[in-house]
């Protein structure tokens, strides 16, 4: 089983490379874009799960102790196959 | 023997000649299959193999007192007593650098550095030595339109700006996430701008460990790449191997670059200086625990070149099982296996029963540690795969019995002189010393380097005493009252001009700058990048730049350890000015000699040590200085000349004034001439900053290139008033002329001549246009 | 007294901490492997430095999962001092130890660098030996320097006297010019509510001898020697008012 875990900076959180890439696209001429924030996604695979709700709630306890730091990152995540 | 059939095309993909094939075939005895034509491709490189340049190299002097190891091992090593000893490297990354700027110079941090480490020294200090196209636009430089060169419209250069700054960028990332991750401090180096190299850049990486004195036998421990002690096991240590970089060395680094560049973007490795800290750590424990017999790191060529170089010094051979090897993906082949340049990787030779011991300190630092094999008698490198020979070739003929060439070479015409009429030098006559003086600051070669070495740790293990910018880079030997100073120097557009003189000038301006923070020359290393050394004009520049070198060393009676050639710097047919780079590395023996550029006191006096006198303006316009190539865009014709023993001379006076305690700063007067000199000297000083005012009384002819001419054998010192006569008396014993200049200032920087004032401006203010420059082009 | 500086695989700064304690201070100091549990006999510990386990999912975030740094919280409890320096401050902030999160560099660049600090609090175990508002020039070497809390964490950290040190110009003033990565507050340093636990982005270890251009971290460490020759069974005075 696989799963897609993204994290992200909290809204509330100036996210200095998102503005940077922003101002970078700016710069080249695309006008239409408004605003840019810069994720992490971590996809991990999965071994001996029973079920979707157990990978569920295992990959929701290593994103919330181990990918996220709750001061400044909030995440989401899918369960892929 | 798995057969494969071997065609001429085959033999040509793998870079090797027909000639070259049949010395092969004969070697071996029968017609090598695909795994060993991958690996004599490989070990025959001239990358690896330095076919073309060996019957060179040999003129240039490598021994010396000091000298503990020549060329040939990993590293050079030099003594410095007391049972330290250090040894240092200097290595090119330029192809791997173009292909990718960040991963490749990064990637060459983290060679050199294994370079360093494999020989049991601990990497102290990191240097680099870059080239790029320029980064800053001939319009922004006011030139006059027939000046301009290389690009066709502005668009165009627009855009190749942006690419170059971009390799920059990309460069600077990549050299900082390694350094500073692994940490070692990079505590200088050089970047200059250059149209030539543009779609050439260079990206040289030094690197220096200090060798610890043994407890036991009071020396340094020096561990060798030798497979020594048949029986003895071959362990394979680090990460595991992937696909990364297979012929890194033999098509990357051995041939020109064409539009099939960016699909062989591929075989660009991936650096992990993370795991290469922990390599370092396991690395150091073992040989403390003296449990090895010897160790070599796979670089180019990677296990090819480690096995078959460590079993020929040997004087051995080696068998090892591919199957036993750490492989990150599955199903690679011997081929793959075998050439492969995944990163971060050793092989060690040990006494069998120490495998448990090893195993433990790697295992600690969580990394493999896995024999793979066994040292034989016979001398042959075999590669087994599930117990069936792969290969089977002797280890000497890979690593020692490369075809040498000596080719052809012609020595290319002199370039035509820029004369009075031409319309360039009628335009100097327009020129103000002070408007020149403000253009130089913020040109692109000259401006603060800040922005670079900034985004460098350059303190960490806290040994840094001089910090980036100043002459020469200075690391202390912690519980010694020495240090170490090193610089790199090269000047590609006087070796363009007279490669012979290039090479001299730069070795000169290494040593000088040494001196000038207090240290006395001790042995060097060389990058040597050049183009294709099938050209014969190429191959008579690489020529005359190992005459120039050879005689310049011997001179300053300092070695050359080792180094590193990188032919083939061609894209599109281009090459780079040949550019040779000079790692000096010098020896303060006495941490109270440590002399830096910055004026140190108001009131001081300033002086310069060395001859004044200017070319004539016609020379000066053809001298390929920073100031010709900025305000007139001319890239010269001629170098200024050299004496070698006036040279000498000089820097022993000025180590005989530092050691007399005499002086309170010391500066080599290079690029941009005096004036630009004794601005840096201003710069140093500060925040809050000392300035000058410097009154000329008597006439000169031609002001511009009174100040800004770029002649060798010069320093600007200053002291305090008290000190004058001493030091005039040592000058005149030397017969070294010593000019009073003026007197060190607070805050505003002053040149005056006769009654004319050239410039007068506050410090700060001029400190903020160098200083802001490269981090204003950086972000355009 | 004994120190014990901390050696997480991708320290590059232990020696140096290590250094100033053995050399510079001349106090008794040992390593401290990070799968260790327990740090009995000693009475301060270091966290230096580096880029511990690569840094590769957040800095300092994998740290705060080895043997040692449970211990370290059981020590810091017990009234024990530590110092986290750079990477070490990092971890401590990931460990919640300290409040906070350090985040990218506002200029996104590693900034090496010398900069001003200004003593903010100098009745702590770290800082006794400063005087009030003490300027120390101590270099940062960093990319994720850039302190950020909440609104509220800061309010309280202000009024608890736990900013130890601020980014400043030479003259000791606050001001945007002088914060080198975009910290909240120009925070460069904090401690928790008992002040035992300090955490700093610059490096005094980089600054106790002059040869290296300033000696201004020195005083940090004086100050704690002088703490633990006063009280030396670990029990030290609660220094931060409520």
């Amino acid at each position: 089983m696989r799963a897609r875990v993204i994290v992200s900076l909290k809204r509330t959180v100036l996210d200095p490379q998102g503005k940077a890439i922003h101002h970078a696209i700016a710069s080249l001429g695309f006008k239409t874009v408004v605003g840019v924030r810069q994720d992490k996604v971590f996809e991990i695979d999965l071994n001996g799960v029973q079920d979707a709700g157990a990978a569920r709630s295992e990959i929701e306890r290593i994103a919330r102790e181990v990918l996220t730091n709750p001061v400044i990152e909030e995440f989401s995540f899918e369960i892929l196959e | 023997m798995i057969e494969a059939l071997i065609s001429p095309e085959v033999v040509e993909q793998h870079g090797i000649t027909p000639q070259e094939y049949l010395r092969i075939v004969a070697i071996l005895g029968r017609d090598p299959n695909l795994t060993e034509l991958g690996i004599f491709s490989v070990m025959w490189s001239e990358h690896c193999s330095y076919k073309s340049s060996r019957v060179h190299l040999k003129r240039l002097p490598t021994a010396g007192a000091c000298v503990l190891q020549g060329p040939g091992e990993n590293a050079g090593v030099v003594d410095l007593g007391d049972g330290y000893a250090i040894a240092f490297k200097i290595e090119s990354h330029n192809h791997p650098s173009l292909v990718e700027p960040f991963q490749g110079a990064a990637t060459g941090v983290g060679g050199i550095l294994r370079d360093i480490f494999t020989m049991g020294a601990r990497p102290i200090a990191a240097m680099n030595s870059l080239r790029f196209g320029r980064i800053k636009s001939s319009e922004s430089m006011e030139s006059p339109p027939q000046g301009r060169a290389g690009s066709s419209t502005p668009d165009n250069e627009e855009s190749e700006l942006r690419q170059n700054r971009r390799i920059l960028s990309g460069v600077v990332g990549g050299i900082g996430f390694y350094g500073n991750c692994f940490g070692v401090p990079t505590v200088g180096g050089e970047i200059y701008f250059e149209d030539c190299y543009a779609k050439n850049p260079l990206v040289n990486a030094f690197a220096l460990g200090l060798f610890e004195r043994d407890s036991r036998s009071g020396k340094p421990r020096i561990f060798l790449g030798r497979a020594s002690g048949p029986g003895n096991a071959v362990i394979y240590v680090g990460a595991k191997t992937g696909r990364d970089g297979i012929h890194g060395a033999s098509l990357l680094a051995s041939s020109e670059f064409d539009e099939t560049t960016a699909s062989k973007r591929p075989n660009v490795q991936v650096g992990d200086p993370f795991l290469e800290k922990c390599l370092l750590e396991a690395c150091l424990e073992t040989m403390e625990a003296d449990a090895i017999v010897g160790i070599q790191d796979m670089g180019a060529a990677g296990l090819t070149c480690s096995t078959s170089e460590m079993a020929a010094r040997g004087d051995t051979g080696i068998e090892i099982e591919l199957n036993h090897v750490p492989q990150r993906e599955t199903g690679m082949s011997p081929y793959e296996i075998m050439l492969s340049e995944s990163q971060e990787r050793m092989l060690l030779v040990a006494e069998r029963g120490r495998m448990p011991d090893i195993q433990g300190i790697f295992s600690k630092w969580g990394l493999d540690a896995v024999e793979i094999g066994r040292v034989t008698k016979d001398g042959i490198l075999r590669v087994r795969d599930h117990g069936e020979v792969v290969a089977e070739i002797p280890a000497k003929a890979l690593a020692d019995e490369a075809p040498l060439y000596n080719r052809p070479m012609k020595a290319r015409k002199p370039l035509a002189l820029l004369e009075k009429s031409s319309p360039r030098l009628k335009n100097l006559e327009s020129v103000q010393p002070g408007d020149a003086f403000m253009r130089l600051l913020s040109s692109e070669n000259l401006c603060s380097r800040r922005w670079v070495y900034q985004q460098y740790d350059h303190m960490v293990r806290t040994n840094t005493c001089i910090l980036p910018g100043a002459d020469a880079a200075v690391i202390r030997i912690k519980n010694t009252n020495r240090a170490i100073a090193i610089t790199l120097d090269g000047n590609g557009r006087y070796c363009y001009v007279n490669p012979r003189e290039g090479a001299r000038l730069a070795v000169a301006e290494a040593c000088r700058n040494l001196v000038c923070v207090g240290a006395q020359p001790l042995a060097a290393t060389n990058c040597l990048n050049f183009g294709n050394p099938e050209k014969p004009e190429i191959m008579w520049a690489f020529s005359e730049v190992i005459d120039g070198m050879k005689e310049a060393c011997e001179a300053f009676h300092t070695p050359i350890t080792g180094g590193n050639v990188s032919f083939y710097n061609e894209t599109f047919g281009k090459g780079i000015y040949g550019t040779p780079v000079m790692g000096m590395v010098g020896v303060i023996d006495d941490l109270a000699h440590l002399t830096s550029p910055g004026f140190k006191r108001e009131g001081d006096v300033i002086a310069a040590l060395g001859d004044l006198t200017p070319p004539t303006e016609r020379e000066f316009l053809n001298q390929g200085t920073e100031f010709a190539r900025v305000l007139l865009n001319a890239s010269g014709a001629q170098v200024p000349a050299l004496i070698l023993e006036r040279e000498k001379r000089l820097q022993d006076t000025i180590l005989t004034l530092i050691h007399q305690g005499t002086l309170h700063s010391c500066h080599d007067v290079s690029e941009g001439g005096l004036a630009i000199a004794l601005a840096e000297c201003a710069f140093a000083s500060g925040p809050p900053f000392l300035g000058c005012e410097i009154e000329i009384q008597f006439g000169i002819e031609g002001l511009s290139a009174w100040w800004f001419n770029e002649n060798p054998s010069r320093a600007v010192i200053s002291f305090e008033v008290g000190q004058q006569s001493r030091i005039e008396a040592i000058c005149r014993r030397q017969e070294i002329p010593f000019q009073i200049l003026g007197r060190v200032r607070k805050h505003d920087f002053k040149l005056k001549h006769l009654n004319n004032w050239i410039i007068q401006q506050p410090v700060d203010k001029l400190f903020g246009l160098w200083d802001q420059e490269l981090e204003r082009l950086s972000t355009l | 007294m004994k120190f014990g500086v901390v050696v997480f695989p991708g320290s590059n700064c232990d020696h140096d901490a290590f250094y100033v304690i053995d050399r510079v201070m001349r106090q008794p100091v040992e390593w401290v492997w990070h799968e260790t549990d327990q740090l009995k006999g000693f009475d301060a510990i270091i966290l230096p430095g580096g880029f511990s386990y690569g840094d590769y999912l957040r800095t300092g975030a994998i740290a705060r999962f080895s043997p040692v740094m449970k211990a370290v919280r059981a020590f810091a409890e017990g009234g024990g001092l530590v110092l986290g320096i750079c990477n070490g401050f990092q971890i401590l902030c990931e460990s919640g130890l300290l409040p906070g999160a350090l985040m990218r560099n506002r200029g996104l660049k590693f900034v090496c660098r010398h900069v001003y600090l200004r003593t903010e609090n100098n009745a702590l175990p770290f800082t006794q030996r400063l005087s009030a508002g003490q300027v120390l020039k101590i270099p940062i070497a960093h990319m994720e320097g850039n302190y950020y809390a909440s609104a509220d964490t800061l309010d309280e950290l202000e009024s608890q006297g736990r900013v130890v040190f601020r980014y400043s110009t030479p003259e000791g003033a606050i001001d945007e010019a002088a914060n080198p990565n975009g910290a909240a507050r120009n925070i460069a340093g904090i401690c928790n509510r008992a002040g035992n636990v300090m955490g700093m982005m610059p490096h005094p270890e980089r600054a106790s001898e002059s040869l290296l251009g300033s000696a201004d971290g020195r005083g940090i460490f004086e100050s704690m020697v002088k703490a633990l020759v006063s009280a030396p069974s670990s029990r030290l005075a609660e220094t931060v008012h409520d």
